[in-house]
């Protein structure tokens, strides 16, 4: 072993040469590099950051429950799972609410939108926004999230807005691994003591009736064929890998009846539960308190 | 088979590979003193990561920007990871880190007093990177030479890390005193509740430090703490000009026979005070740590369960 | 609640090969109740989810190890074990010098 000097204190920190003992991630890259981010032709610009809100804001909403675990969590090992995946969320959450700023002309940043939107301007599922209960339900709340929104990614990857197309194939590699965690833990809480299944039960349970919303049909997603992903598409494959996973987890599929909209209106919307205006209270509080100041 | 080995053998082996700055491994003898000295050393420095995740994780929700709101979670992210190489370096040594966590949750093991300080703004959460971190890495950088193999490694993996969340700190400052009148009120009101607990990070004065003697002797420590104090001080002043705050202390003066800035007494007895639990969040950060593992409780004995039925079909 | 339940999830050891070309090297340990959760959870904390790379995980108490000098037979009866388990004794923290 060589000895090294440590006169400068520094030194050992900013030895050379040892990224590979450190074996750290090599950061991310741009998932926009090299990507045209002109609009495409013939496409409604106020539709396309209508959808990209859809999307942005159920990443931002669910990152921000995530959020809420943290110093939480049942483990140690599961604060650093659930920050990534909040972190992966708010990444693609970032990328999302930018594309919309710039769809629509309006050059909203990804701040103005996240802070100094009003709540029936946001457009994420219920689902996303409903309070984080017991580790049981999170974990049910994010199977459906994750199973739904991989199979809506990667459909995106195909989308003719190369910008959409290329979040969604950075987020396909990230909600792969979200859905996993979470299945592995619907599994381990389904099969694990009986105490664990009935709560798990009771999370798929209380979850199921904000799933019937995730594949609703929406006009802005018919007025932009091509671009947008028919969610009708993604509910055989959604139900298929949760049919799967229950049965591994010696769970019931769940049959709780869908809840109702007001009038018809759900989420995407703008109509929201009324956990969502305590979640944006809390969100924007900062923000709003002072709106001239950069961060 | 080995040869018996008497104990004063192995206690001249280890001696001899302390004096000459080697490192010490999991499976080598040590004297029991070091052993539990380096445990407790290691366990409260993980303990002083997970309950450090509170105060900060306490603005993740509320960060004013997406941006900051993705370092700062990134960042508290990293303390958890940081408690997790620590409690492993610590279970080389023979602890279990389920017993580790039952001492911080019953207040049998203590962590970092400067946690026990409320963050009242968001300008704290740039402050405790600038002052708290960056006390921490002038305590911590020596200890990336710890005669304790895997602590030392640790270290250097924390080290690393930290001086990433030293940088976000003072640059989230340098942006907020660029800011409006108010954020630079914030940015002021915060070092001013901040620096003098920063001072206290680094322990009681040398002659009331009974402890620093032996550890220096077994190369755990290498500087006393009223040295790391007067480096960090050093380090501090001019970040602090640059910054365009003013240090809460009217003695701070540059001292040119000496080379180092002097600076006035720091009030031990609110140190005491907050070593014995009186703190404004020592009850609130034990009863927070404590409430998330017995509520986990159920989690981690149901995955323990279905590994064993796993095992048992297999 | 419950009554509290020991920590039963065993140590796991990790190994990493961060590029190809290079050994997988020990980088630390963690706990998990099964081996996906650990690969999982090695993932996360000592890789940042870094696609390229790959692990190893070890259950502790699998290691054979052998003695770094050849000289503990203090540690005989349990030198198949990498990791030994003394009693870890309860010291108040105003005893000097321990």
């Amino acid at each position: 072993m060589v000895a090294v000097s440590f006169d400068n204190a520094y030194e050992a920190v900013s030895e050379a040469n040892d990224e590979a003992r450190w074996a750290f991630g090599t950061g991310f890259e741009d998932p926009l590099a090299g990507v045209d981010t002109s609009l495409p032709s013939g496409v409604d610009g106020d539709d396309l950051a209508t959808y990209c809100l859809m999307l942005g804001d159920d990443a931002l909403v669910m990152s921000h429950r995530l959020q809420q675990w943290c110093t939480n969590a049942p483990e140690l090992e599961d604060e650093v799972a659930l920050a990534n995946i909040g972190l992966d969320l708010l990444g693609q959450a970032r990328l999302l609410l930018t594309r919309a700023g710039k769809a629509d002309g309006s050059e909203r940043s990804e701040d103005a939108l996240a802070f100094f939107r009003d709540e029936q301007d946001f457009r994420n599922v219920r689902l996303a926004e409903l309070p984080n209960g017991d580790f049981a339900f999170s974990m049910a709340r994010l199977l459906v999230f994750a199973t739904w929104r991989l199979a809506l990614l990667q459909r995106l990857t195909d989308s003719r807005d190369p910008v959409l197309a290329a979040i969604a194939a950075k987020g396909v590699k990230e909600v792969t691994y979200h859905r996993d965690y979470a299945a592995q833990w619907t599994v381990r809480l389904g099969d694990g003591t009986e105490h664990s299944q009935q709560r798990m039960q009771a999370g798929l349970d209380a979850v199921w009736p904000f799933v019937g919303e995730l594949f609703e049909p929406h006009p802005v997603i018919a007025r932009l064929p091509a671009i947008a992903v028919d969610p009708g598409m993604l509910r055989e494959e959604f139900d298929g890998v949760l049919t799967q996973v229950c049965s591994a987890a010696t769970l019931s599929m769940p049959g709780t009846p869908p809840i109702a909209g007001v009038a018809g209106r759900t989420g995407c919307d703008g109509v929201h539960t009324e956990e969502m205006g305590f979640l944006l209270a809390e969100l924007q509080s900062l923000a709003r308190a002072h709106p001239e100041a950069t961060w | 088979m080995t040869t018996q080995l008497s104990e004063e053998d192995l206690e001249r082996h280890f001696e001899r590979t302390v004096e000459h700055d080697l490192r010490l491994e999991p499976r080598d003898w040590v004297p029991d003193g070091y052993r539990k000295t380096m445990i407790r050393q290691i366990a409260q420095h993980a303990h002083s990561e997970i309950i450090g995740m509170q105060p900060e994780g306490n603005w993740i929700t509320r960060a004013p920007s997406l941006r900051r709101k993705a370092i700062l979670l990134a960042k508290v992210q990293d303390e958890a990871g940081h408690g997790l190489y620590l409690y492993s370096a610590a279970e080389t040594l023979g602890a279990d880190r389920g017993d580790l966590t039952e001492r911080l949750i019953s207040g049998r093991q203590k962590y970092s007093s400067i946690f026990n300080y409320p963050t009242l703004t968001f300008a704290d959460v740039g402050v405790i990177g600038w002052l708290v971190d960056g006390a921490a890495i002038c305590n911590q950088v020596p200890l990336c030479r710890c005669s304790y193999g895997p602590y030392a490694r640790a270290m250097i993996r924390i080290c690393k890390e930290e001086s990433f969340h030293q940088r976000q700190g003072y640059e989230l400052l340098m942006t907020m005193m660029r800011g409006t009148e108010a954020q630079r009120r914030m940015v002021q009101d915060a070092t001013n509740r901040w620096w003098w607990p920063s001072l206290m990070m680094f322990g009681p004065p040398d002659g009331d430090s009974p402890n620093t003697a032996q550890s220096m002797a077994w190369k755990i420590k290498r500087h006393t703490n009223d040295e790391l104090r007067q480096r960090f001080v050093d380090m501090t002043v001019p970040q602090a000009e640059a910054l365009g705050v003013t240090l809460p202390d009217p003695e701070l003066t540059w001292n040119a026979e000496r080379g180092h800035y002097d600076f006035g007494e720091i009030d031990w007895s609110e140190f005491k005070e907050v070593l014995r639990g009186n703190g404004p969040c020592n009850a609130q950060r034990v009863a927070h740590r404590k409430a998330a593992h017995d509520d986990g409780a159920w989690v981690r004995e149901a995955a323990a369960a279905h590994a064993r039925k796993v095992r048992e079909t297999a | 609640m419950m009554e509290p339940v020991k920590h039963e999830w065993p140590l796991y050891e990790v190994f990493v090969r961060s590029k190809r070309g290079l050994n997988h090297v020990h980088v630390g340990s963690l706990h998990a109740a099964d081996d996906q959760m650990a690969i999982h959870h090695a993932r996360d904390l000592y890789t940042r989810r870094n696609e390229g790379v790959s692990i190893w995980v070890v259950k502790a108490a699998d290691i054979t190890a052998s003695s770094p000098d050849e000289k503990d037979p203090f540690f005989a009866p349990s030198a198949d074990k990498v990791y030994r388990h003394p009693t870890f004794y309860d010291i108040p923290d105003n005893v000097p010098h321990m």
